[in-house]
């Protein structure tokens, strides 16, 4: 497994390089390795590149290393909650907790809420009404018997539905066009708002979260084959899962905050890598998140190139992308879903 | 090592499934343990095997408590054979052998592979290893479940209803296979001519109490299995190995 984990991270690499290369804004290769270079050692550029320069370090490159830290994220939460509820349909949103964050970011862009905060308003309230919805989640989904999967995924679901229902409100009530247009940008999950600011607390909190997943990975496999034969195993499932709530809550409404929903990637990357290394999640978890960085970063570009620049939502483009390629290894056989 | 369920209740949602139940596994033994459906086999194993607390009581192993125990050092003692069968993720046999590893400390990659080769080895499923959990027949699935539970390296085994949705070749390899384990059992049985041949002792649950026990033919009176499973019972000899065996009829 290792080799296959160090030629992505050799990919991720080279796609974060390119992802800071290519734009609406045509800045040459050369141009853009020594923008990189001179970020990096701390160099100098020329006056006259000023501007080059700023779009390459403080508009591309965070937005670019944003992206590969809401890919990893978003593919190891859904390794995570797919075992966590032991259903291959399952995705970081299943638990409600981006349709509460949703919430927050939209009464930020419509309503001009928390406009105190300034430029963190949208993430702040978007984590905080993801924190919010992750309470309410747990308290509702907690029986006599622990956090079961099927109680979590309903009242997941359930509540998903209540929080859409708000935001649905609020963006019908909006008068202005544009911040609707923000609303359902940030609906369908966007880069475009990323900034250095951002980066560090969200490439913390996943890498975190993310080592702690795979430090967690054989009790994982044993969740996966049931409750039962995970006590039988020394596995304590009614505590296990509460960790892993807590933990994949954090990392969605983190990513949640700085990006919006993006879909997709959390669902389809876990079966993807599932399909090319097996179910074992030790491989699985040192596998997914890398691959969600690449496709995730590539999406972006892809959705500032296309109609630059217009930009499209990078959902839409993980779908388009993802779709066929999903498609394709499904039917190469081999994958067994639920046994079928 | 020896297994001593003392006294033991266990409740749900405040009813009482099993009442103060009584049993003893003795070093080595195999111990069946049956009863109609809904008499608390079930639950009793699984408080058992940790999956539940009991309200009262305590499961003894060798005398400790197992409830008092840590979890991954109680599942390097005992292993189970739980009924259910979660079908989402596709392991392979290789990969479910190895979960069999995980309560251990001090572990390494080369001694992981070792204890799993010789437990799929002792189950005959090594030509398995890379195969689909999920697309093997009902007798290999258990194999490699026993093969699980040996690469655990426990002491006592448990075992609920192994040999269900068996043809009855997989089922005398189920049960020799278990046997031939050498562990202290505890199995739940559904078929009590099987459980009759395979068993040292026989426990007789119903309604959540122990009813009857002892060697199996003492047990498996026809009264009792009147009284307990409401059907007649007729004791015949095998005509070539003159073992007991029951034939049925529901009750007049």
């Amino acid at each position: 497994m290792l080799p296959l984990s160090l030629a992505l991270a050799l990919v991720l690499v080279l796609s974060l390089v390119c992802g800071a290369g290519l734009g609406a804004a045509g800045v040459g290769w050369t141009e853009t390795a020594r923008f990189l270079w001179a970020g990096l050692s701390g160099g100098t550029v020329h006056a006259a590149d000023a501007a080059s320069y700023t779009i390459v370090w403080e508009i591309r490159l965070p937005r670019v290393l944003l992206g590969a830290v809401v890919g990893a994220g978003l593919a190891a939460v859904g390794v995570a909650v797919q075992a966590m509820v032991r259903n291959a349909l399952a995705d970081p949103f299943v638990l409600g907790i981006s349709s509460g964050a949703a919430v927050g970011a939209n009464a930020v862009i419509l309503l001009g809420a928390f406009a105190g905060l300034g430029v963190w308003a949208l993430s702040v309230s978007a984590f905080a009404s993801a924190l919010v919805a992750m309470a309410l989640v747990y308290a509702v989904a907690r029986s006599p018997r622990g956090l079961t999967p099927l109680r979590l995924i309903l009242t997941g679901t359930a509540l998903a539905y209540g929080f859409e229902a708000v935001t649905t409100v609020m963006v019908f009530g909006a008068a202005r066009g544009e911040a609707a247009r923000s609303a359902l940008m940030w609906l369908l999950g966007s880069l475009g708002g990323a900034t250095w600011a951002q980066v560090p607390l969200a490439a913390v909190t996943v890498a975190a979260g993310w080592a702690w997943l795979r430090w967690r990975a054989e009790p994982l496999n044993a969740l996966a084959m049931g409750d039962e034969t995970s006590a039988a195993l020394g596995v304590r499932p009614g505590r296990l899962r509460r960790e892993l709530f807590l933990v994949t809550a954090a990392v969605t409404g983190t990513v949640v905050a700085v990006s919006g929903a993006i879909g997709f990637v959390g669902l389809m990357v876990p079966h993807v890598v599932r399909m090319l290394v097996g179910a074992d999640h030790r491989r699985v978890l040192a596998v997914a998140p890398l691959a969600g960085a690449v496709l995730l970063v590539w999406a972006d570009v892809l959705s500032r190139l296309l109609l630059a620049p217009a930009e499209l939502p990078v959902g839409v483009i993980t779908a388009v992308l993802g779709v066929p390629a999903f498609l394709l290894l499904m039917r190469r056989g081999g994958y067994a879903f639920g046994g079928r | 090592m020896r297994v001593d369920i003392d006294d033991v209740t266990v409740e749900i949602a405040g009813t009482r499934l099993v009442d103060e139940v009584r049993l003893s596994a003795c070093e080595g033994k195999f111990v069946g343990l049956v009863g109609p459906n809904g008499s608390g086999k079930s639950t009793l194993l699984r408080t058992v095997y940790r999956a539940l607390r009991p309200a009262a009581g305590a499961v003894r192993l060798d005398g400790a408590d197992l409830h008092a125990m840590d979890a991954r050092a109680a599942a390097r003692v005992l292993a189970a054979l739980p009924q259910e069968s979660s079908a989402e993720f596709d392991f392979t046999v290789a990969e479910v052998v190895a979960m069999g590893r995980l309560p251990h400390t001090g572990r390494t990659a080369v001694s992981d592979r070792r204890i799993c080769a010789e437990a799929m080895a002792r189950t005959e499923v090594g030509h398995l290893a890379g195969r689909g959990f999920l697309g093997l027949s009902g007798g290999e699935k258990q194999r490699v479940l026993i093969a699980r539970a040996l690469a655990q390296q426990p002491r006592v085994l448990v075992l609920d209803e192994p040999t269900n949705h068996l043809d009855i070749a997989h089922q005398l390899d189920v049960l020799s296979l278990v046997r031939d384990s050498g562990l202290t059992v505890l199995a739940a049985l559904h078929d009590l001519n099987l459980a009759a041949a395979h068993c040292d002792v026989l426990y007789v649950i119903d309604g959540g109490r122990i009813v009857a026990s002892g060697p199996p033919h003492d047990v498996l009176q026809p009264a009792l299995l009147a009284r307990v499973f409401g059907v007649r019972a007729h004791p015949v000899r095998h005509p070539e190995t003159g073992a007991l065996q029951l034939l049925f009829d529901l009750l007049p």
